[in-house]
């Protein structure tokens, strides 16, 4: 049998066939990644009643602790937000298939250049939120997008295979990090900064309590705000500018975009930027909103979870925004989750159904008669 | 701080490396590019240290094998059948194997008895020639000496043997090789698994002689990652992986005994005195891979890199590849 399609089984008196797509209806790309994720759904919970648990119990459990009331949904927020930026600076590097796979450590990065601003300091103290916070999403965005900007110079300069350099330098930034809250930052030698002060917190929804008394408890924070508003940017620049034409060019087609004389180390370069930028506001947003302090380990692995919601969303800004509401739901409720591996399993569950689903997209199944 | 000490140390640490790095380029040969080896690793740390206290060491490290090439063969069902993306996949499959080996590992954590280690061996001749002896061939574990035998194996068979030019062929140039009547997907399929049994076994290497004992999310510490790094740098040449692999690891063991004495060349050791200065040290690994990949860039530029021409790009007959 040849590679891949077609499928004959004769031990069957009808069978499937498979035929090359030669169009692609709009609404297909919703459905094949409805039958995938249905797909993972089934598996996971399969594998949850192999070892023993309770499969719809432990839907159940997920579903009202993450999304039951408006306290949980809240926090589900919270855990969504760095997702959904973790989720944007994945999409808008793969859109070029430039595959960074370190927003994790960009993400530790931007927390680092975030949290930099108040513990060297480089502000006196006292001085207004109004300054103390646009000055931390600067040096973030700057910290994270320095981060990722080594792997696309090293890319675009050297060749380098930008998976390598971006996996090895997370490890670098996480150790980078431990060394400052070991160190200079520990607060009484433990790993971790003294708490940051009030002024370099992002308003939260419960700062406002006295004003919405149904405001009281719900930590969500700035950062939501800003995620939404630079998906809405992440899409303006993909699909209705100059370089974001470029950047689909040269994920579609590298020699086209070559010949056409686009100068793909500069755009490299540029995109790693931006998407180390975007990372790197997901630490900061993180530390200034949600931690108000820097520690090791403060991040169950968003920068890859990133790498998922990015391929569920299909690279579409919007759909990072709606897949990080339903991961943040599940690091969440995962938390009380035992063993500690489940979540971990069940995102590769749901990646692998939801690629595996793709192929839905170029053969057209048909049932026939043997 | 004794040079024969480190590098016996880095030498079995850099078989972990090994047999990972080998198994990677075992895969790529033919065409699939597999991204999954951490997971893989994990998994057959997390089989090999279960069966291994259950039933001895060898069986260990034939459920590890078995474990690594399970991974790998859904890797290549995903892959060759359904022609999904490999780079992601292989992203999936690290997901998966961490948290499956995490889910089945819980409560395991802690070192394995001695009953479970695979046996040491000290050669009787060769571990009198000096030098060499005490660092190759002394109480080094039995997988130490199959890393010796597997890296010449692995490379004659690639470059001497016809099931090693069907191989590259695969990787290299798909259609000829289907027109010559070589199955491409089941040499795939194959090389596929092969090398996710060599990554499992790298794994059950990890637990059942290098640092014995299930840490959980400790146990691989990015060694997978590493190994796919290697593979580049190794331009797909298991001669290059052996020196790959023992160099990293070598730096490895060296940024642990750095932390240990009290005085350095006479000075007072940073590393010893002010603790938190030895996460410097831990980057060292991480950053060593990137120099070595810019260093070698330049030539494996002039060289085409060594990769083969078919790399990650699934094969469907009658078409041409994307």
């Amino acid at each position: 049998m040849s590679a891949g399609m077609p499928v004959r089984r004769h031990w069957l008196p009808i069978g499937l066939e498979a035929e090359r797509r030669l169009d692609t209806p709009r609404w297909l790309p919703l459905a094949t990644l409805g039958v995938g994720l249905l797909v993972a759904l089934l598996i996971s919970g399969a594998l949850l009643a192999i070892i023993g648990a309770d499969p719809l119990l432990v839907l159940r459990h997920i579903l009202i602790a993450s999304f039951g009331s408006l306290g949980v949904l809240s926090d589900t927020l919270v855990k969504a937000t760095p997702l959904m930026f973790t989720g944007l600076a994945c999409a808008v590097a793969f859109r070029m298939r430039l595959w960074n796979i370190g927003a994790e450590g960009q993400l530790f990065l931007g927390a680092w250049g975030a949290s930099a601003v108040v513990l060297v300091p480089m502000l006196p103290a006292g001085v207004s939120p109004f300054i103390v916070v646009p000055v931390m999403l600067v040096c973030g965005i700057l910290a994270g997008a320095l981060w990722g900007g080594i792997a696309g110079w090293l890319k675009a300069r050297f060749g380098v295979n930008e998976i390598i350099t971006t996996l090895m330098l997370n490890y670098i930034a996480i150790q980078w990090v431990r060394f400052w809250v070991f160190g200079p930052w520990s607060e009484g030698g433990f790993q971790l900064s003294r708490q940051f002060p009030r002024e370099a917190w992002l308003p939260r929804l419960t700062d406002f309590a006295s004003v919405v008394r149904d405001f009281a408890g719900l930590t969500v924070h700035l950062g939501l705000v800003i995620a939404i508003v630079c998906a809405v940017l992440v899409w303006f620049w993909l699909s209705r500018t100059r370089t974001g034409y470029e950047i689909r060019l040269i994920g579609d087609n590298p020699r086209a975009a070559h010949y056409a004389g686009i100068d793909i180390g500069r755009t490299v370069i540029l995109v790693m930027l931006v998407s180390g930028g975007l990372a790197g506001l997901a630490g900061m947003t993180e530390v200034s909103g949600s931690v108000h302090r820097l520690q090791d380990g403060f991040s169950p692995g968003y920068g890859f979870t990133g790498v998922i919601i990015a391929y569920l969303a299909r690279f579409n800004p919007f759909g990072v925004i709606v897949a990080s509401i339903a991961f943040g739901g599940l690091i969440l409720a995962g938390r009380e989750i035992q063993p500690a591996g489940i979540p971990s399993m069940i995102q590769g569950i749901v990646l692998f159904c939801v690629i595996s689903s793709d192929v839905l997209l170029r053969y057209r199944l048909r049932v026939v008669r043997r | 701080m004794n040079a024969e000490v480190i590098l016996a140390a880095g030498i079995a640490t850099g078989t972990i490396l090994l047999f990972a790095t080998i198994g990677e380029i075992l895969t790529e040969r033919s065409g699939v590019i597999n991204l999954g080896v951490e997971g893989m690793m994990f998994v057959g740390a997390l089989a090999g240290f279960r069966v291994g206290i259950e039933a001895g060491p060898w069986l260990g490290l034939v459920a590890a094998m078995a474990a690594g090439a399970l991974l790998a063969l859904l890797h290549a069902i995903v892959c060759i059948r359904f022609q999904a993306d490999q780079i992601v996949s292989g992203l999936a499959l690290t997901f998966l194997g961490m948290g499956v080996a995490l889910v089945l590992g819980d409560g395991l954590a802690g070192s394995a008895s001695t009953s479970a280690l695979v046996p040491t061996i000290t050669l009787p001749l060769l571990s009198q020639i000096p030098f060499l002896g005490p660092v190759m061939f002394t109480n080094q574990s039995a997988l130490v000496y199959a890393g010796y035998v597997l890296v010449p194996v692995a490379a004659l068979w690639i470059t001497r043997t016809r099931p090693g030019l069907h191989l590259r062929a695969v990787g290299e140039a798909p259609s000829g090789a289907d027109a010559l009547g070589i199955d491409v997907a089941r040499t795939r399929y194959r090389y596929t698994c092969i090398g996710g049994a060599l990554v499992g076994l790298a794994g059950a290497t990890i637990t059942l002689a290098v640092t014995p004992g299930w840490y959980a999310a400790q146990t691989t510490s990015g060694l997978g990652w590493i190994a796919v790094g290697l593979v580049i740098f190794a331009r797909w040449d298991p001669w290059r992986a052996i020196v790959g692999a023992y160099l990293i690891a070598v730096i490895r063991r060296l940024t642990l005994d750095l932390q240990g004495p009290p005085d350095l060349f006479g000075i007072p050791n940073p590393f010893f005195t002010y603790q938190p200065s030895t996460f410097f040290l831990n980057m060292l690994p991480y950053v060593i891979v990137i120099l070595v990949l810019v260093l070698g860039s330049r030539s494996a530029r002039r060289t085409g890199g060594g990769a083969p021409a078919a790399l990650g790009i699934p094969f469907v007959r009658g078409e041409r590849g994307q």
